[in-house]
């Protein structure tokens, strides 16, 4: 079957070039970093040489100008070789997305560039100890200045993916009064007096993906760092969050692929009661099953890639890809480890691994369930 | 500083290759690649030409070895010449080496030609030697390192013990090694831009050449695999070992 059937020459060509950097580079190195805990930065800045930090952004700021759709498949590709690398690309571009279409020119300006390039990593700030789901709780103030000039920034972002690492911080804070319209999105960069970090935290898996605590102590943040408009920042907020649901149905795609491909190789390779286990029926229907779903994952999240590229309203479908996507993922991979029996629960074959990289996939960029309640609103208001 | 690099594209560079029916590579109706030996040339062309030189990608061969002058392009060479003729098909070195050599001879104030040492699928590694004696240029083989300075190639050849200092005029022909350097990935950017990308397609008479010039000289009568190894002699007793190995090499006549 042509997995890329219906991707344009272009694209065809892109994701030639990416499945070569991931076979050569990324791939063998994952372990590596996922055992040192460490980000891959320099695979990251690579992918930024080759164009790849900036892929759907303008190309006056440095971007490809190319459609949304040609991220999401490289996106795929990294994560089947590498997953907390494909997770790098999908986190700095859910940062760099609301800058790019909420930001003032001199902002987008000043910013962009970098990050299109892959010379600086961009982090999302949304999240924080008390507020997850509820999203807009969030209680970091935003105090303006008598003078206007500037903000001042008080509170703490939790489970930042490139806390510490990134240089560039989209956060989300409260400048007014509660609820949604009371939140704004900051430019923030690392260095600047009043904003620290908190220690790594220590996961199930995504090691190769740092996450910090940010703290905010009267962190001063110039005026003209706002993104958007005072009020706007929970539309900017979940307007990235949209795109960033297709990047993880991507990435959940990606993974679900690399543990799929491990255990067709494993089934091959093993022989039990005189024959490889590929052969038994019982098998042979987990891996169809499997191969079902992925295939399902992938037409789903590449076709509202899409709908976004033609510039219609993607979210309710955004929150289906993420849904299946990611569900499929941790099915995938658990079935993996199962394929591969009591090796699959050793450290020695990387489906463990797979696995504890999906859980998260069903909880991050808004849980399963919330998923789920944006795909009902939307059937109860329509 | 203009340089011509010749590549090849080759089916299938990760696999094993198909032979036909005629007892040669089966080239057309197969994935293939840009030889990887050949990007380490590119490569070097690339970091040689800077900003203000030329690259020129030429190869030889059916349709799809256009994938191979894409590949260049996409990764910063600057056009391609295609030389696709049916009667090409089934060329020996010598042909080959003619059609190339007349593609040289019209890129206009060439410093240098690069190729790799020698392809991956016909493994002849003769070629870039018979078009530098049809050119009547200087040939320097092995380079692990090229640099051009006051108009003179330095090279470094690479030898079993080490490495040779090379010198010699331009222009030259240069077979340029793996070891040479790290070739580049295409750039999105190089990817899109490839196919605006000046692309010329010729064919024999295009180049000057006549039938028979290019009719091959050899003739590929069969093919035999190569016989497998025979397993080696595993001695376990540590008393036995040495004298035995000393009998071994004695008769094999090395001490």
């Amino acid at each position: 079957m042509d997995r890329d059937f219906g991707l344009t020459e272009d694209q065809r060509e892109i994701l030639a070039a990416v499945r070569e950097f991931v076979r050569e580079k990324a791939a063998p190195a994952a372990p590596g970093y996922e055992e040192k805990h460490e980000l891959p930065r320099d695979l990251f800045r690579r992918l930024g040489e080759m164009g790849l930090a900036g892929i759907p952004y303008d190309e006056r700021y440095g971007g490809a100008g190319q459609p949304f759709l040609t991220y999401l498949t490289v996106l795929e590709e990294v994560a089947s070789g590498f997953f907390s690398l494909a997770l790098t690309l999908s986190v700095h571009h859910l940062s760099a997305s609301g800058l790019h279409r909420f930001g003032s020119d001199s902002l987008k300006e000043k910013y962009l560039p970098r990050l299109c390039s892959g010379e600086w990593l961009g982090a999302y700030a949304l999240s924080e100890a008390s507020s997850g789901s509820d999203a807009a709780s969030l209680r970091t103030r935003a105090d303006r200045s008598g003078d206007g000039s500037s903000y001042r920034l008080t509170g703490s972002k939790r489970f930042i993916t490139h806390g510490g690492e990134a240089e560039y911080y989209l956060v989300m804070a409260r400048t007014g009064g509660e609820g949604p319209s009371g939140i704004s999105a900051f430019v923030i960069e690392r260095g600047w007096e009043g904003f620290d970090f908190g220690k790594l935290e220590e996961k199930m898996g995504w090691h190769a993906s740092p996450m910090r605590e940010l703290l905010f102590e009267g962190c001063q943040v110039p005026a003209e760092n706002l993104v958007g408009d005072e009020g706007e920042g929970f539309t900017i907020a979940l307007a990235g969050l949209d795109s960033g649901r297709l990047g993880i149905a991507a990435c959940s795609t990606g993974l679900a692929q690399a543990a799929f491909d491990a255990a067709v190789a494993f089934a091959r390779e093993r022989s039990q009661f005189g024959k490889p286990i590929i052969e038994f029926q019982g098998l042979q229907f987990m891996l169809a099953d499997m191969a079902t779903q992925i295939e399902a994952a992938r037409r789903l999240y590449r076709e509202v890639g899409r709908l976004r590229d033609a510039g219609g309203d993607y979210s309710q479908a955004a929150s289906m890809a993420k849904l299946f996507a990611s569900d499929t993922a941790m099915r995938v991979t658990t079935d993996a480890v199962q394929v591969h029996g009591g090796y699959g629960y050793m450290q020695e074959y990387p489906v463990e691994r797979y696995m504890r990289e999906a859980k998260a996939l069903q909880i991050v960029e808004g849980t399963n369930q919330i998923q789920r309640m944006v795909i009902g609103r939307r059937l109860a208001s329509s | 500083m203009n340089i011509v690099v010749l590549v090849k594209y080759i089916p299938n560079p990760e696999g094993t290759p198909e032979m036909g029916p005629d007892h040669r590579l089966k080239r057309e109706g197969v994935e293939g690649a840009l030889d990887p030996g050949d990007e380490h040339s590119v490569e070097a062309a690339l970091q040689l030409a800077g900003s203000d030189g030329e690259v020129t990608l030429v190869t030889m061969g059916p349709e799809a070895a256009v994938g191979a002058l894409r590949r260049g392009l996409s990764m910063g060479g600057h056009k391609g010449v295609h030389v696709l003729d049916d009667s090409l098909k089934g060329a020996d070195v010598l042909v080959t080496a003619r059609v190339l050599a007349a593609v040289v001879k019209r890129q206009a104030g060439f410093d240098l030609v690069l190729a790799g040492v020698e392809s991956t699928d016909g493994y002849t590694g003769t070629l870039p030697m018979a078009v530098a004696e049809l050119l009547d240029l200087p040939n320097v083989t092995f380079a692990r390192k090229v640099e051009v300075a006051d108009g003179t190639l330095k090279v470094e050849r690479q030898t079993e013990a080490g490495y040779d200092e090379v010198e010699c005029p331009l222009p030259a022909v240069v077979t340029v090694t793996a070891g040479a350097n790290e070739p580049r990935y295409p750039t999105l950017k190089g990817i899109m831009q490839a196919k605006q990308k000046p692309m010329d397609t010729l064919s024999v008479s295009d180049l000057g050449l006549s039938a028979e010039d290019v009719k091959a000289t050899q003739e590929v009568m069969g093919l035999e695999p190569v016989a497998a190894k025979e397993a080696g002699e595993v001695i376990e007793d540590p008393e036995e070992a040495p004298g035995r190995v000393v009998e071994f090499l004695t008769k094999a006549k090395v001490i």
